[in-house]
Parts: structure tokens; sequence; C-alpha cells
């Protein structure tokens, strides 16, 4: 498989398209802008969090279909997670799309594991990592946007 | 005259290098330029054979090293047809030029209520400089529109100088739409009130013929890294009565006539503005690229690129869901684009597959990019190396975007 078949698999195209859960929240109480200035990326994520449990996650934003896909993916994967929970899957995608790791990333990430063709792109890892850095702040109550740069 | 390309591509070493595994085609001239092997051999030789301190040695090796630095300043005076060679500053590039202009008359002159005049296509870096002048001196940075088109609104620029307005600082030719700005009539302009202009030269240097005073313009800022020079360097050219007012840049060695812990006395222009050892490899190998410039001619440069901006713009209008940004009337060989449905990052790792190089994202020009609502664009841009043959692999190229996206 070429580095760029890896890259944009079908799933990635798809979500990159058809981003799931793509749309604002009223009723969520983690809500913050994240922002990759270096490329554009844009987008706003809209957590709902009740005793440590995330019941749901949408966003709202324009970017590339890697950004797009990974947020869109990652909305599905979070929802229902512990915070805990969530902040340990965070820390298995970064290193899937960040190091030459050779971990079962489809066994531990399952549907995730589709962007670890990114891993040969370090430009765009900031762009499959946006939404992910973005949840984190959030999660922690932060009102500042979180910047890539 | 039509370029000798054959011969000019086997002049820059790079071109024969390969770009994820293809052929390299390298359409980010206005990023960087690439280099000819005698600008490579001119910085080897400088440190193979006549490394020394410029300006205060007595040995034999360091004249030859102050000779070979001081030939390159009345090589850039000719280039650029200045007066004098002492209004040619050498600079670490663009970006240090301008900053040293709103340093040394913006914030040592500008009072509250001043006005500095940019325009909306200007690089940040024509940007930024000036919002710290302000900050610091009260004065207020007023922005001159464009049309859709991407040019400047000439009526609305003329009506917005005035009694306030304290400098003109507008970019020559616009890297992220390829515009050359109408800069005779802005300079007309500006002087039938005293107000100065600051062109900023970075994408027009490599690209046509540029004779100062002709131009009248008062600074002239470029880059050597995008005309063919090493990086790190770069020229202020600004008249002397300007820079014989300023103040001092940067204290420091070789900028200073006498110092003495009461009392410094400064050095004549240009040397007051050059503090501490300057680029002196990187001022040679500039030397290096003006003489091929020159070898090759200015003019047979524009009309090469021309051409191939033309057949690129027209290749370029025949894909489907493509739109150019920036269709002025005058242009460098820049053609910046979106294509519907597919974000620029996208397009860009597409196109670097297939070994074609271009720039995407925002160019250093967001306030440019909200002014067209677009987040980001591709941009090809052409330099003296480049062939149609490259604009057709770039062609085919965008096909195989839409093979991975889909069409619209």
């Amino acid at each position: 498989m070429s580095d760029l078949t890896e890259l944009y698999q079908a799933l990635i195209i798809d979500h990159g398209r058809h981003p799931r859960n793509f749309c604002v929240s009223d009723h969520a109480n983690c809500v913050l802008e994240g922002f990759n200035p270096l490329c554009g990326d844009r987008l706003t994520l809209y957590v709902t969090e009740k005793n440590n449990v995330i019941e749901g996650i949408t966003f709202k934003g324009e970017g590339c279909a890697i950004s797009m896909a990974s947020a869109s993916m990652m909305t599905e994967a979070l929802s229902g997670k512990t915070v805990a929970e969530a902040q340990e899957i965070f820390k298995l995608f970064h290193e899937m799309v960040t190091e030459d790791s050779d971990k079962d990333f489809e066994a531990l990430l399952g549907k995730l594991s589709a962007l670890s063709g990114v891993t040969k792109y370090p430009a765009r890892v900031k762009c499959a990592t946006l939404s992910w850095h973005t949840l984190v702040a959030a999660l922690a109550h932060s009102d500042k946007p979180v910047s890539t740069e | 005259m039509p370029l000798n390309i054959e011969k000019i591509r086997a002049d820059i070493p790079i071109l024969k290098e390969e770009n994820a595994g293809k052929p390299l085609v390298y359409l980010d001239s206005a990023n960087t330029t690439q280099k000819p092997q005698s600008v490579i051999q001119a910085t080897h030789d400088y440190y193979t054979r006549y490394n020394a301190n410029v300006h205060r040695s007595v040995y034999q090796l360091a004249e030859k090293a102050t000779l070979l630095y001081e030939n390159a300043r009345d090589k850039v005076k000719d280039f650029i047809h200045a007066k004098n060679r002492n209004e040619i500053v050498f600079v670490k590039g663009t970006t240090e030029g301008i900053n040293l202009v709103a340093h040394c008359l913006g914030r040592a002159t500008f009072q509250p209520g001043d006005e500095i005049l940019i325009s909306q296509m200007e690089h940040h870096s024509n940007i930024v400089p000036w919002q710290i002048v302000c900050q610091q001196t009260g004065a207020v940075l007023k922005v001159v529109p464009i049309t859709d088109e991407g040019e400047l609104d000439m009526v609305a620029y003329a009506s917005m100088l005035n009694d306030k307005t304290r400098l003109v600082s507008i970019i020559h030719a616009s890297n992220a739409l390829g515009t050359i700005n109408p800069v005779e009539e802005i300079i007309q302009l500006a002087h039938a009130k005293n107000i100065p202009v600051l062109l900023d030269g970075a994408q027009s240097i490599a690209h046509t013929s540029i004779d100062v005073q002709a131009l009248d313009c008062d600074f002239f800022i470029f880059s050597s890294h995008k005309m063919y020079g090493p990086t790190g360097v770069g020229v202020l050219y600004g008249k002397s009565q300007y820079l014989e007012s300023f103040p001092p840049y940067q204290g420091g060695g070789d900028m200073i006539k006498q110092v003495s812990f009461e009392k410094t006395t400064y050095a004549d222009l240009p040397y007051r503005f050059e503090a501490g050892t300057q680029n002196i490899a990187g001022v040679v190998g500039l030397g290096a690229a003006l003489d091929y410039l020159n070898d090759i001619g200015m003019e047979n440069i524009h009309h090469h690129e021309q051409a191939l901006l033309h057949y690129a713009t027209e290749r370029f209008r025949q894909v489907e869901g493509l739109r150019i940004i920036g269709t002025a009337k005058h242009k460098v060989a820049v053609i910046s684009f979106v294509m519907e449905g597919v974000h620029p990052h996208d397009i860009g790792t597409i196109l670097d597959s297939c070994g074609v190089a271009v720039r995407v994202g925002h160019h250093c020009a967001m306030p440019l990019m909200e002014r067209f609502k677009l987040p980001a664009t591709v941009r090809a841009s052409f330099g003296l190396y480049n062939i149609q043959a490259e604009v057709d692999i770039l062609i085919a190229s965008l096909a195989k975007v839409r093979d991975w996206f889909g069409h619209v």
C-alpha cells in the first residue's frame, strides 16, 4: 500500500466529506475553539460532560480532510467514555500519529487506526491532532482557544 | 531572446533531485528559489579560499574578503540602478529591511494620529512591523482595499492619502495573488503630497528589471533567497536623504566611528546599519546570483515567465471546479487557486506524491485570505527554470486530486 493510499483511506475520505456529529450543541458544558494557524484549520468543539463521563461531542468548523475526519471519528470514538479513558485514548492516538511504534493500534483504537498513515507525513500531524488537543483543553475547562503553533 | 532553458536547468543542481520518488517539479519559487551552481560555488569558494572578517583586518586575506563583500554591494547598486553605493544596506532579508525602516523612521519620528498606509494584500512582514510602530507611537494603520480581481483600489488609495499620512508601504508584487501593483502611479500620487513610499520588492526583484531612480521610490527592499541567491541576506535600498537622517538601528561593532563610555559617534552610510559581522558568504553568493541574472537578462526572464504564466493560466481555466484567486491584468508568474470540495492542504499532499512542490496555506497574508473568505489557497509559482512540461505535470496531478476526492 502506498503512503498516499494509507493516508487517504476510504474511511478518512468519507468522514472528511461527511463529518459525523457536525453541529452546534446547545447543552454542551465545555465549548472550545481550536486553530491551526499554519493551514487555517479551525473548529469549535461542543462537549457534554457529566460526572466525568463524556455524554456527547459535536463540532463545527472547516479544514482539510485529515482534520475533519479526525474530529469526526473522535466524536464517535469518545462518546460514552470517561474523561480518564478519553485521555488514555488520546495518548495512544498521539503515539500512533507521531511515533514509529509497533503497537497493534487497530486492536487498541479500532476505527481510529485509519489515521495511522499520518505518521508518514509529519506536516500533517497537526491536522490530525487539532481536535484532540482542543478536546483535552476543553475537558480541563480551559477557556483559552487552542493553537497548534 | 528565448532562454537557453536546457542550459539553465543544467545549471541548477537540485532540479536533478527527486521529490516523493518522482522527478522534482518545483513550483514554489515565490517561497524560495533554487540556486544555480555558480551561487553555490561562490559561497563554497568564499569559505574555502577567502574567509576572513571584513572591514577590520590588515592582512591580505581579509582585504580579499572585504573586496568580495563590497563588490557585491556595487553589483546590487547596478542591478537596481541606485545612484549611490552607500544607499545599499545589507540586512537579513526583506523582513529585517522593513523592520529597520519601521524602527528608524516609524518608531523614531511618528506621532499620535499620524497615518501609515498599507494595502489589503500585504505580506505579514509589511503589516506587523507597522502595527508595532502604531502601538509604540500612537500612529494609525490605514489599509487600502483591493478589488475582487486582486487589484489595488486606486480611487480609494488616492482618497486615503492626506496630511496625516507619513508613509506609504506597499507590496510591489503580491506573493499570494501575483498582482503587480501600479507603483509608478502610487509613488507619483504620494510624492505629490510629500509622502515617502516604501516598496516591498521581495516578489518583483527576480522577475522584472528594477530601476529605483526611475521609480523614484524612497525605499526598496528585497531578499536574496527569492532571487536565486543564498538565504539569510537581503537588501534595503533607501534614498540617502532618509538613511542619513535615521538614528542607529542596532548598536555594535563596525557601525561606529569612535566609541568611548561617554560618547559614541556612528559610521557613515551604509555601515551605520550593518552592526556586527554580516552574512559575508551570503552577500558574496548574492553577488554571484546577480551575475547569473545579468548574464541571462531580466527582460528575457520576464518574457519567459510571462509566457509560462499565460500558458498555465489557460490550462488552469480548463480544470473542472478550479478557481484562480487573483486575476489582475498585470501579474508575476504566480497562480493561487482553490478547488471545489477539496481543501488546499489535501491538494498539496496529492501533488507532493506526484513530485510537484507547491505552497498551500495562507501565504503569510491572513488578512488577504479573509478578504476572499478563504482559509487557504494552493499556490504554484514559477521561476526562470520552469518549463511548460512542468505545468502539464501539475495539471495531470490535479486530475489525480479528483480521482481521490471525487468530482464536484
